[in-house]
């Protein structure tokens, strides 16, 4: 058993407060991404839990058993660090095996597993070879078998990809999952890169001024986040936000207008939750569910800045008229321009709302979105 | 057609080899005070004490050729020479390790001291910038018998405070002790190793369960080895160097016992004038300390690694 609890997890540095209060739940043999802008106390939160930080407060639980004040060595974890940190004077079997060995491993033993982890990453034939006859991937795979030879019950990573150009990225991340598929064990990930966590994981935490501003599926963060600041740390180009006031609310559905908006707009949300009105709320809405209609279609008006053309799509930045900026993806060929004039229509069922403060008034979702996320989630639970 | 481009391409080559030159002069221009000093204060030296060392070269009088005459007497008929060159081996046999050692030490310490670190390198890298006279005058009060600070505090435990300069077998080790006072050289560059070490390599070995002195064994001491190879090399040369202390601490003595190589060569240049004589002991010296540079740079291929290096049993180079 491999699950790991958090409970109200406090680090500081001096008088900066890093983790302020984490409290995590992450059931066995998942994989969990903790993702989150530089500074965000990702990289601490995943060190507290190798036991590379003393803690101010909180507890860790690795099933059953608390080790909190455990020695690294003894918390049956393994980490696979962002430089690789592989002892560059020691050859590759060197660097698997100089752990197993210090810790009174038998021979026959050591051997079995760096055999089966080089087995497991294809670097056989790089056993004697020194880490500066490695290219960058091969270094990784390295990094990581020193990793799978503990045969830990759980792996910590931390942002191992972010050293490798785009393409290994890719490779490895195929590799990781497949890796994780294999070994069934539960596995910790620290990446900046949104790409990554929405691909690699079964669960996504992120991470926001050392606290958790959401932990949920990738898709459940694409498409319900729980405030502005997933909404707007999840997805590329980043979802477009406009303050606007609610006019008025029929049971679940709120209706909003103002604040730059030229007509009314109704959303439909999950539940009849009241909202005080006129209020000031945030409707976001992402580029991709934008279109460029006529005057009397648009729910705003603005100017072309810049079109930053991708081929397949296109990337329309505006100026509105109220003030703000919106991007729009349009297809590859529209005919749209810089310094154009432009009406935007926003699609209503894709729209997300936030309160005053910033939280996600749930919204209800289409039936083919819903019936993706509850997929995901059943898949995580199996 | 062709003609006039022929004629036409000549101003432009050689304009092309006139800028050449222009930046060639340019850039040794850069350097020639660097190649002057070179050749007039290392290379020029250099080259006239070899030649004097093949003459009977007296620093007044007629001087004249005598081949390889001062190195065959030196060897062969001096003892003089190997009194000296023995003290010298064993002062160099104590206090190399003891340098690399103690400097090590102290470097490993201020690397994980946290609390006024910047006071603790300075306090321990000034004596290192001290003259060798004022090092001297302040050891000579520390040895003095009478008067001494190192006597006055063994008086404290009830050890009546030996002569430590006038006892033939602990004036080299008085010597030793006061060489070790400059070892802050030494230290800042194994300090400047360790802090070079990445600290993910310490982390990762934690996390694997590697204990503390097995991550100084295998991991601190072989990322160091290039420092410690060069501190080795640079304590053995400045161990054959030996003269200052020596020189004004004991002259020499007390009987002969801290009667240095370098001292052997200053006294045949300057208190008998045999410049030829004291020109061939330094070639000597200059042999030694090369055969034991060599000898510890082909031993250090088995312990120092560096990190561009590839070695032809380390396998085939991945492109």
């Amino acid at each position: 058993m491999a699950a790991i609890r958090i409970d109200n997890l406090r680090k500081g540095f001096g008088s900066l407060e890093v983790l302020k209060g984490i409290n995590l739940d992450i059931a066995d043999g998942e994989f969990v991404c903790f993702l989150g802008p530089s500074g965000c106390g990702k990289s601490t939160l995943l060190r507290s839990i190798a036991g590379l930080e003393d803690l101010d407060g909180g507890s860790i639980h690795l099933g059953e058993r608390d080790i909190t004040d455990v020695a690294s060595a003894k918390r049956d974890i393994a980490m696979v660090f962002q430089n690789y940190a592989l002892y560059p004077h020691m050859n590759v079997r060197k660097n698997l095996s100089f752990g197993l060995a210090l810790n009174g491993m038998k021979r026959d033993e050591i051997d079995r597993r760096v055999d089966n982890a080089a087995d497991i990453l294809r670097i056989k034939e790089l056993l004697a070879r020194k880490p500066r006859q490695l290219s960058g991937g091969q270094r990784q795979r390295v990094a990581i078998g020193r990793a799978i030879v503990r045969e830990p019950k759980l792996f910590l990573l931390d942002e191992p990809l972010s050293n490798l150009d785009a393409g290994l990225r890719v490779t490895m991340r195929v590799e990781l999952a497949a890796l994780h598929e294999r070994l069934g064990v539960t596995m910790i990930y620290v990446t900046h890169d949104q790409v990554e966590a929405m691909t690699l994981s079964d669960r996504v935490v992120v991470l926001d001024k050392g606290k958790v501003s959401q932990f949920g599926t990738p898709l459940e963060l694409f498409y319900q986040p729980a405030n502005l600041f997933v909404a707007g740390f999840i997805g590329s180009p980043r979802m477009n936000f406009v303050t606007t006031e609610v006019t008025g609310q029929v049971g679940a559905s709120v209706t909003l207008n103002g604040g730059g908006l030229a007509h009314p707009l109704t959303l439909e949300m999950m539940a009849a939750a009241p909202i005080a009105k006129p209020k000031s709320v945030t409707l976001g809405i992402r580029p991709d569910k934008i279109e460029l209609v006529s005057a009397e279609e648009g729910h705003l008006v603005g100017d072309v800045r810049l079109v930053e053309r991708l081929g397949t799509e296109s990337h329309v930045h505006i100026s509105l008229e109220n003030g703000g900026d919106m991007t729009a993806v349009v297809r590859g060929t529209h005919p749209v321009s810089a310094r154009e004039r432009v009406h935007l229509r926003l699609a209503a069922e894709h729209c997300h709302l936030f309160d005053g403060d910033g939280q996600a008034v749930v919204r209800r979702l289409d039936a083919e979105t819903q019936a993706l996320i509850n997929q995901e989630k059943a898949k995580r639970v199996a | 057609m062709d003609m006039s481009y022929a004629t036409a391409a000549v101003p432009v080559v050689a304009k092309r080899k006139r800028s050449a030159f222009a930046r060639h002069i340019v850039a040794y221009l850069f350097i020639s005070p660097w190649i002057l000093g070179f050749l007039f204060f290392t290379l020029g030296p250099l080259v006239f004490s070899l030649t004097m060392s093949f003459y009977d070269w007296p620093v007044v009088g007629e001087r004249s050729f005598v081949g390889l005459e001062n190195y065959r007497s030196m060897l062969f008929e001096d003892p003089q020479f190997w009194e000296s060159l023995w003290i010298t081996v064993k002062f160099a046999a104590i206090y190399v390790p003891f340098n690399i050692v103690m400097s090590f030490l102290l470097a490993l310490m201020l690397h994980h001291i946290t609390f006024a670190s910047g006071f603790f390198r300075t306090a321990f890298y000034l004596p290192s910038v001290i003259s060798g006279v004022a090092l001297v005058t302040i050891w000579s009060w520390i040895y003095s018998r009478e008067y001494g600070l190192l006597n006055f505090m063994l008086s404290f435990i009830g050890i009546d405070g030996p002569n430590w300069l006038g006892d033939p077998n602990l004036a080299i080790v008085a010597i030793i002790i006061a060489s070790l006072w400059g070892l802050g050289g030494t230290m800042l560059i194994l300090l400047t190793g360790l802090k070079a070490i990445p600290k993910e390599l310490y982390e990762a070995a934690t996390v694997s369960g590697v204990p503390g002195w097995a991550q100084m064994v295998f991991i601190t001491l072989p990322m160091l080895g290039p420092m410690l190879l060069f501190t080795f090399i640079t304590s053995i040369i400045s161990a054959f160097q030996q003269l200052t202390i020596a020189l004004l601490l004991t002259k020499g003595g007390p009987l002969g016992s801290t009667y240095f190589f370098a001292m052997y060569i200053y006294d045949n240049a300057f208190k008998y004038f045999d410049m030829g004589y004291a020109a061939a002991g330094s070639w000597v010296m200059f042999i030694i300390v090369l055969l034991l540079s060599l000898g510890v740079m082909r031993w250090s291929a088995a312990w120092v690694y560096y990190e561009g290096e590839v070695r032809q049993n380390d396998g085939e180079h991945n492109a």
